[in-house]
Order: structure tokens, then sequence, then C-alpha cells
């Protein structure tokens, strides 16, 4: 392990949690760093500018999302928020508030490092950088409004269009519906949501092979799709 | 006026008697406060020094200081008894030395807090009795004592601080003392010594202290003190007037009625009888005999003030329904209550008026017997206490007129037919039938109608010069007029009649309704049937909008009714919730808040108080007649028993809930803790199995034990997933998030969350359209999808697929489990949805019986259902309905923009 590694910022007060992050995060390359408390993560994070912060919403002192918060005010280190099942509500307004990701206990060491990898790379990419974005066998050409499914023409809507370019933009990130929603229809209203569903349901058909187990456009309920790489 | 001007002979060797008595007797004196702290011990001691030295012999029987420096300075040159020291469960407690006091015989002796209670083992229970003792030993005695330990104030000083106090003094103790100075000062100056320490507080009391020294309770307290006070003196002031032979005095004993009508001029007589009370000392009341005259609302509101006003007196007010003459109707009340004394108002009418209908007054007199009678002028001239000459009567409609008519019309074609054969004299007579008949049958202004009538057929058929209304002889004049006459007496009787009638009619009916509410009440079960009930019947009895305030758990009233009642505003609320915390009437027509919206009645159970009758009227107060009034504290009464029986019980009906929980939570407590412990203890071992490994085990090993331990541990993390959604449907608490959700979004995250059982199997999904949606929480769904296929894949063998179906059913849509198991065994078709219960074939160990139990609580929270049945294959086959609220989505995407 090298200062060169990237470190992890893990924010937790639970000692056992602590030790399974722990040592799976430096199995997989990481430096690790520990904070019990959302006073000393907003502490360590500016001392040590850790490269991603995971961070348990339920810590004894601060509410998660004052921390998230607080974070962004002044950072954009990626954050992942960790929660349990049935708090999707905090999970979404963490994500809202900024935070890159969200786990949801219990998690496997895979799920954490595929999440991390993604936070990581944060290749949001920009608008106009590059006028073809991809995964897979899906192929977006932003310039000639042109969407290929292992090279084969797949006609979109407007909307569909819209809604595939900013999942491509943000691959492996979960996206929150009222994001999905400002993104594409310009607005973000609960009213909507089910308009959102309706044109994820007809990309999943039209660019999935099984729509009932997407490879590519995952449902992420109570919270939001996700584009998976 | 029969009044006696000397004092009868017994009472003046009463009299004489007391004077002497009094003169060998002891002194008593007592310092009367409001509160404690207002320093009557103090005024008591500074007393005594100036008698000590004045030379008396002044001794400290018990004097509590409570350590304030000034209080105990003024012990200073004074003796002091020695307290009795009385063993009490081993703490030895000190007491006032009775007897050391009665042999040491000192002129004046000072014993503090005349409330006290002694402790066990005195000779006396309380302290008072120790001072009587003095007293009789001829010893003048100094005493403290406030005004809340009068026993007769007992209830009003409960009513105002909300304390019972405990320590309690007769208050003829108080009237045999010869002075008694009140210890008076301010409310705030009280408050400023309490808040400065000055006023002793009991360590264990402080509570209630604080309680107790509010300003509004002081202000109270001193109002009392300061009245006490004032009729102490004042019974000096008649002790000093009746040895002066200024007679003005009547036995004890007596007892003042007071006879009023709904008239301006009854206000004084109530005052002048309220001057009499007082003067005598006696209680009184004041009467109004409801004699069946009705009266204007001008009339009925003056009553009802005159009736608060005797309260506010502090007399009794009292209506009556008549029963007999107003005079007998007065003097069965004053004889069933013991009146010595009725007061009436001079009538103001014409001498000649009275002469011909006999005055209240001469009757009164006439047959009181033993009981005065006082006659208080009174200057307006009104009064209805007699029978008036013409009583009220409604006028005959249209229809009975005619019908009149037809009776003269008929008397006057009979007397034609028989004109030549009778005498005129009794054609009279037979025009006398039509009279009657209208007088019995329709009252009196149809008698009077029918008699005119009559009269007229008369005088233009029969009287000569016939077809004429001129009367040729004066005779007839006289028949004409003993007609009319005949009519307005026969009418007037009938009408009585009829009046009384109606007035046991409606007596009836009201027996009848209160009848009626308590049939429904009893019927009623819980506490809203009740509460319906009761507004049912007050509404249809008073034409009125009812409305029942009850308490919520805090004390606070809550109004039972969201039907945008008058009476749901806060201001209601608020004069409700002073109803229920005095326990008594306020609102319209009672003396507290008159200016409310409504009248408000509290609903005394038998335990306490239940709540708050609001009643509102928009066509004005009903319910000011006195009977009415009395009606619906009748109705509230009744209403606030059911309540209290319908609370007792749903507290039954609770506990059996309770108990029946109980019993589930520990079957189920016990079932999850071996399904706890059982995954706990695989983890447990593999984990020590790999720290404990000196190097044996081989790789494979090595796998399976971790794989064991991430068995266990998803196990383990599904139990307390499906124990936490368990409680979650259970408690009541859920709240759905009802969204539509497209079916292969619902399914294909189930999949995703499978897990462990779900790797390497078959499940095969089958959507019958792609647009099918599924309406409702999303994460239950789930839940509900994972438990069935978990379910399915632990029935089924390995190397079988478990197929899941959706298909939209149009009003819904539907979710099929399939598997390839053994099948439900049968009659077990609905068991298996029940918590705990286990499947015999299950694979032993498997699951807490809770997954099925979930799955059925998550259909049911949507409204839908689960069924299970076996496949013809093979194999069993869960079907969920979900039924649809409202339209799914359709249509494309770009038309919601």
């Amino acid at each position: 392990m090298s200062a060169e590694d990237p470190q992890i910022l893990v924010v937790d007060d639970e000692p056992q949690l602590q030790r399974f992050l722990g040592a799976a995060l430096k199995s997989h390359g990481y430096r690790v760093l520990f904070a019990g408390s959302g006073g000393e993560c907003e502490r360590l994070a500016i001392s040590h500018q850790p490269s991603a912060i995971l961070l348990d919403l339920g810590l004894p002192d601060k509410d998660g999302l004052q921390v998230v918060t607080a974070l962004r005010a002044w950072s954009d280190i990626p954050i992942i928020v960790i929660s349990a099942r049935g708090k999707e509500d905090d999970k979404v307004e963490a994500l809202e508030a900024g935070a890159n990701d969200y786990l949801t206990k219990p998690f496997g060491t895979r799920e954490l490092i595929a999440r991390i990898r993604v936070a990581l790379r944060q290749r949001t990419v920009p608008q106009g950088a590059s006028p073809i974005l991809e995964v897979g066998d899906i192929r977006m050409d932003l310039e000639s409004h042109l969407v290929t499914r292992a090279g084969e023409r797949v006609h979109l809507t407007p909307n569909e269009f819209k809604l595939l370019m900013t999942l491509l933009r943000h691959p492996g990130k979960v996206l929150t519906h009222n994001q999905l929603l400002k993104e594409v229809w310009g607005v973000g209203s609960a009213q909507q949501v089910h308009s959102l569903r309706v044109c994820m349901n007809q990309l999943r058909q039209k660019l999935e092979a099984d729509s009932a187990r997407p490879r590519y456009l995952q449902t992420e309920l109570g919270v939001g799709y996700r584009l998976s790489e | 006026m029969p009044m006696d001007q000397r004092p009868d002979p017994e009472e003046l060797l009463k009299r004489v008697q007391d004077e002497e008595a009094r003169s060998s007797r002891a002194r008593f004196k007592v310092f009367f406060g409001a509160a404690p702290g207002v320093g009557k011990t103090y005024a008591m001691l500074a007393e005594a020094q100036r008698r000590r030295r004045e030379g008396v012999d002044v001794l400290v029987g018990v004097v509590e200081t409570h350590k304030r420096t000034e209080t105990a300075s003024l012990l200073d040159g004074l003796e002091l008894l020695p307290r009795k020291s009385l063993p009490h469960r081993g703490v030895p407690l000190e007491e006032f030395d009775l007897e050391g006091a009665l042999a040491r015989r000192p002129g004046l002796i000072l014993v503090d807090e005349l409330a006290h209670q002694n402790a066990p083992g005195c000779q006396h229970l309380k302290r008072w009795q120790d001072v009587m003792d003095l007293l009789d030993a001829g010893i003048d005695v100094y005493t403290t004592v406030n005004v809340q330990h009068l026993e007769s104030l007992k209830d009003v000083i409960a009513q105002i601080t909300g304390i019972v106090v405990q320590e309690r003094i007769p208050d003829t103790v108080l009237e045999r003392c010869d002075e008694m100075e009140l210890v008076d000062i301010s409310v705030d100056e009280l408050l400023q010594r309490l808040s400065e320490g000055k006023v002793y507080v009991p360590e264990q009391a402080r509570y209630a202290i604080q309680r107790f020294f509010r300003r509004g309770n002081l202000l109270a307290l001193r109002e009392l003190a300061l009245r006490r006070t004032a009729e102490i003196v004042d019974a000096d002031m008649r002790r000093y007037r009746d040895s002066q032979g200024i007679q003005d005095t009547w036995a004890a004993g007596q007892r003042i009625l007071v006879a009023i009508t709904p008239g301006e001029s009854s206000e004084v007589l109530i005052r002048e009888a309220r001057r009499m009370a007082d003067s005598l000392g006696a209680p009184w009341m004041a009467v109004y005999v409801d004699g069946g005259s009705e009266l204007s609302d001008a009339e009925r509101e003056r009553l009802e003030s005159h009736l608060r006003l005797v309260e506010r007196l502090g007399g009794e007010g009292i209506a009556l329904p008549g029963h007999a003459t107003l005079a007998e109707d007065l003097l069965a009340l004053a004889r069933g209550r013991n009146v010595t004394q009725i007061i009436i108002g001079r009538s103001s009418k014409p001498r000649w008026m009275e002469r011909l209908q006999g005055s209240l007054l001469s009757e009164v007199s006439r047959q009181a017997g033993r009981v005065h009678v006082h006659v208080v002028p009174t200057e307006s001239r009104e009064s209805r206490y007699q029978l008036p000459l013409l009583l009220p009567s409604s006028w005959p409609g249209l229809s009975t007129l005619i019908l009149c008519g037809l009776y003269v019309l008929a008397a006057t074609l009979l007397g034609l037919a028989t004109f030549r054969r009778i005498e005129l004299a009794d054609i009279v007579m037979i025009f006398t039938i039509p009279i009657l008949v209208a007088a019995i049958r329709y009252g009196r202004n149809a008698a009077l109608a029918t008699s005119t009538l009559a009269v007229l057929a008369l005088d233009f058929f029969f009287v000569p010069p016939r077809f004429t209304f001129t009367v040729g002889d004066v005779r007839h004049i006289g028949t004409f007029a003993i007609l009319l006459g005949m009519g307005l007496v026969i009418g007037n009787l009938t009408e009585r009649v009829r009046q009384q009638a109606i007035r046991a009619q409606s007596r009836e009916q009201r027996t009848l309704a209160l009848y009626r509410l308590g049939e429904s009440l009893v019927q009623a079960g819980d506490q809203a049937d009740t509460i319906t009930s009761a507004v049912r019947a007050v509404e249809s009895q008073f034409r009125t909008k009812v409305i029942f305030f009850l308490p919520n758990a805090g004390g606070t009233l809550e109004a039972m009714d969201d039907r945008s009642h008058p009476l749901a505003d806060e201001t209601s609320r608020g004069v409700a919730q002073w109803t229920f915390d005095h326990a008594q009437a306020a609102g319209q027509g009672t003396g507290v808040l008159p200016a409310a919206k409504g009248l408000f009645l509290p609903l005394k159970g038998a335990k306490g108080l239940l709540g708050v009758m609001g009643l509102q009227n928009e066509e004005g107060p009903l319910w000011q007649e006195p009977d009415q009034r009395h009606l619906l504290e009748s109705f509230a009464n009744q209403t606030a028993l059911a309540l209290e029986r319908a609370a007792l019980s749903a507290e039954a009906h609770a506990t059996g809930i309770k108990a029946e929980r109980e019993e589930l939570r520990n079957a189920l407590l016990s079932s999850v803790s071996h399904d706890l412990r059982t995954p706990l203890a695989g983890i447990t071992g593999s984990a020590t199995a790999l720290l404990e490994d000196p190097g044996c085990l081989s790789l494979a090993e090595r796998d399976a034990l971790l794989g064991a331990i991430q068995d266990e541990a998803y196990r383990m993390h599904r139990l307390v997933t499906n124990l936490l959604d368990l409680t979650r449907l259970e408690s009541g608490t859920l709240k759905l998030n009802r969204e539509w959700l497209p079916a292969e979004e619902v399914v294909g995250s189930a999949l995703s969350h499978l897990g462990r059982p779900g790797e390497g199997r078959d499940v095969r999904v089958e959507v019958d359209r792609p647009d099918t949606f599924l309406q409702g929480d999303g994460l239950l769904l789930e839940q509900l999808l994972i438990n069935l296929v978990e379910n399915a894949l632990k029935f089924s063998p390995e190397d079988q697929p478990v197929e899941v179906r959706v298909f939209g059913t149009g009003k819904g849509a539907s979710l099929m489990v399939s598997d390839h198991g053994p099948g439900i065994p049968p009659g077990m078709e609905e068991r298996i949805f029940e918590k705990l219960f286990r499947g015999a074939d299950a694979p032993s160990g498997r699951g807490a019986g809770l997954g099925l139990a979930i799955c059925r609580g998550i259909a049911i929270a949507h409204g839908g259902q689960i069924q299970v049945s076996n496949r013809a294959q093979g194999g069993a086959s869960f079907l969920v309905s979900l039924p649809y609220h409202g339209e799914p989505p359709r249509g494309l995407s770009e038309d919601l923009s």
C-alpha cells in the first residue's frame, strides 16, 4: 500500500462494521481512515482530503443528511451513504443533497467494492465532451441522434432519448426519480414519477434482451434508477 | 303580619344561660388566615407578648416557628411547655402535651395550628379537641387556623384548589370563639413572601404547595376568609342585639320561601328574601310555580335571570310545574321543606278583580297554618299568580269555524222544523247544544264563536220580529247574554281541562323520550355508538344541535364531531373545558360565560366526569324553560352513565385483546428465538473452526465453512426483515406508499434480491404485457414476491424451475408463483398463511413460519388477497390478486411533460 493508493474515510460508530469495512477495503488496495461521528468525519475530511467517504446515515451525533450537506458545501469528494432497508426516503434525501451512491445493509464485499469503484471514477461525462456515449452494446451518438444496440438501430422518442442520455452520462450511479425528472422533463414533481416509470419501461423493452431481468437499466425500488455497466 | 315582637321565654332562658357561660368561660381567640404564611403565628405571639406585659400568665403550648427568626424572636421571655414525645414506629414524634398544660394551668396558653392531627397515642385525634379541653378547664386559648381547614368549606376548597384538605375542623369550633382576628395580607405580598422563602414549605409537600399557591387560588381563599370572618362578626353583632332586646330574630331552624313570577318586581322580592335570610341566618329558596300559562320570550328570559340571581345570592331557585291551585302548590312545597316564612308580593290588581278571583295572598294566608306570611309591596302592575279571566287559547282555524257554523246551522234547521210546535225557550235550549259541542271539541274561542253565531241565528230566525236582527222584546237580550256567557264559561272550563291534558301529554312525552334514550343507549355498544344515539335522541327531542366533548389521555377535551358543528370551534372548546374542570354547567342560560354560543352541560358519571355535552340552537335558546333544562340534564346524566359503561366494556375488551396479543407474542418469541439461535450456532461454529484452525483444513473445507457463515447470516437477515415487516403490518402503523409500478420492475428487483437461495436456480418470469402495472407499495410488493419465490425454491427440487407469472385483469393485477414441490396437503389451504405455521414436510429448521403470513398481510393491506392451489402437474401455485384503485397510467410519456 502506498501513499498513492486511494484513501477511504469510513464513518460508522459500529466497531464490527468498521472492522469489516476496513478489512474489505484494505484487501482491495485502499487505505482506510475511520471516524466514529459526524463531527469527526467533517474534521478528517478537511485534514486528510480522502478520495471517497463511506457514511453511515445512523450516526450518534448528527443526522447523516446534515453531514452530507455540510461536506457538499465545500467539497465534491464522492460520498456513499450506508442505510438500512425501509429507509428509502433517507437515501433519496441524501442522494439529492449530493451523495453519490448508497448501500443497503447488509451488503457484501463485491457490492461494496463495485460502488467504491464507480464513485472513484466519478466519470460524469460532461455535456458536449464527446458526441458518443456507450455502455455494453448500446451506443448513442448525440450529434446524429442515433441509438444502436449491437449495431442495430433503435428508435427512441425524444423523452426516451433524453432519459437514456442522462443515464449514460452517469454510468453506475443511482439517479433519483426527481433527478431524472428534472433532467428529462425539466420539472420534478411526485405526480410525474409514473411518466418516468412508463418511459423507463418502454426504454427497457427497446434495449434489454430480457426486460424482467434487465442487464443495464436497473431499478432501485423506492429510490430511482441506475445504469449498470 | 303575624310577628312576635318579644322573645319567647325559652329563648330568654337560653340567652341567660349563654351569657353566664360566656362570662365564666375561658376566652378563646382565633387568629384566622387565608393561607399559610400570612403571619398568624407572628400575630399570635405579638399579642401574647402584650398580654404577658399586662401581667397575664402566658404559656406557649405549641408554636411552630418553622425556623423563621422574626417569629422565633417573639418567643423570648415566654414560657415554653415541653413537648410530649411519642414513639411511633420507632420514630419519636413530638406532640402538644395536653396533660402537662392542664397540670400547669396557665392563664393563657398558645396552641398553634388548630387543625393539626395528633399522632397516634395522644388522648385526642385532633388538636382542636385538646383546645376544647383547655377551654373547658377555664384556660384562655389563642390559636391559629387557615380558612381551608373549615369543614363546611371542604368542597369549595377542593373546587378552587383541586386539593381535598385532610385536616379539617368543625365550624362549630370556630363559632365558639369569643374573638376572631383575621390576619390578612395581600396576595401579592404573600407570593412575594413565598418567593423569598419566608413561607414554610415541607419538603414532601412541595408539589402540592406549589399547586396550592397559585394566584387565583389565593385570591379565592382570601375572599373566603374575609367572608367567613364577616359572618362570624355578624353573628357577634346579632348576639349583642339579642342581649339588648332588639327583637329582630326568630327561633332557630328558620327557612324562607319567596314566591316569584317572571315579572320585574320579583327582583325586589328576591332581594328582600335574601335580606331577611341573612338577618336570620336562614337558608332560603325562591319558587316559581308554572301555572300553565304560556310565557313570552321576554318573560322566560326574566324568569331565568331571577333564578340566576337567586343562586348568586346564595338561595335555591326552584321551578315547579303547577298541579293544584297556586296557593296549594306553594304551601305543599313549604311544608315539604319545613319553610317557616313565606314572602309574597302584594298584588296591584284592582280590588274588584281580587274579590272576583280570590287573591293568592288571601288563599295562602288562609291555609298557611303556622307558616308566617310576609307581604312585600311591589310597584309594577303584574301578576300571574291567578288564573286569568281568559285562559290563553289558540284561535280556531277556518275549518273549525265552518264546522261550528254547521253545528249552528243544524240547530237552526232543527229549530225551524219544530218552530211552530215548541216554545222559543226550548229553541234556546237547542242552541246550547252546538255551543257545548264546540267547547268540548275545539276549546274556548271556538265556543265563543259558536255562541255568537248561535245568538245571531236565534235572533234572526226565531226572535220576533223574525228575519231581522232587530230585537222586539228587551227580555231576549238577557237570553242572548246568557248564551254568550255560557259559551265563555263552558269554554274556559274545557280549555283548562284541555291544557292540563296537554301538559300531562308533554310530561308523558318527556318520560317517553327519556325512556327511549335509555333504551337506545343500552343497545349502543361502544363510545361512538353511545354518542351517536345520544346525539340523535337529544337532537330530535330538543330541535337543537348537539356536540360531545370527551377528554383525551391528557385530560384535555376534544370535540367528538367533525360535522362542522357550530360549537366545534376553539372558543367553545374552551367553555367546554371550563365546564369539565369545574363540573358545572356553563354558557347560555347559566351564570357562567353566558355569552358563549351554546349551553354546556357536564356529563357526570358514577365515578366522575366523562365529558361535556354542548348544545346550540339556531332558533334561540329553547332549553331555558326550567323543565326543559331539567330534562336536558336527565339526558346528560343518562348519556354519562352510558359512556361510563362503554368505557368499562372497552377496557375489558382491550384487556382481552392484550392478553391474546401477549399470548401470540410469547409464541412468536419462543419460535423466533429458536430460529435465531440456529443460524447463530452455525455462524459461531464455523467462525471458531476457521479461527482455531492450526492449518489442517483444506481450501475446499475453508470455503464450505465460509459459505455456511454467509448462508446462515442471510437466513438471519431474512428472519429479521420478516419480523420487522410483521410488526409493521400488525401494529397498524403501516402507511402504504401506493404507486403505479411496472410489474417488470418489481419482479426484476425482487429477483435481484433473492440472494443465495436463488443462485444457480431457474426462476422463469412471464409478464403478460410489458405495460402491466402493479399498484402498491414497491418495497412491500417486492417483499411479498421474495417470500413467495423463496418459499417455492425451498419446496422445489433443485433441478426444477420456479415460475413467476404476472397478468393484468383490467381491474387489477395478479401475481402467480408456482413450484414443483409436493403441493399443499388438502385442508391446509388456509392454515399455511397462519403465523408460526410450518408445513409438516418443510425442510427441518427452515423458516419461522412467518413468510406466508407476511405475504397475506401485505396482500390484505393492499386490499387484495392470496390463495393457494395444487397444480395438476404437481406442485403448489400461489395466486395474489391486487385490485387497482383508479386507472393505471397509459399512453406515451411524450404526452406528459
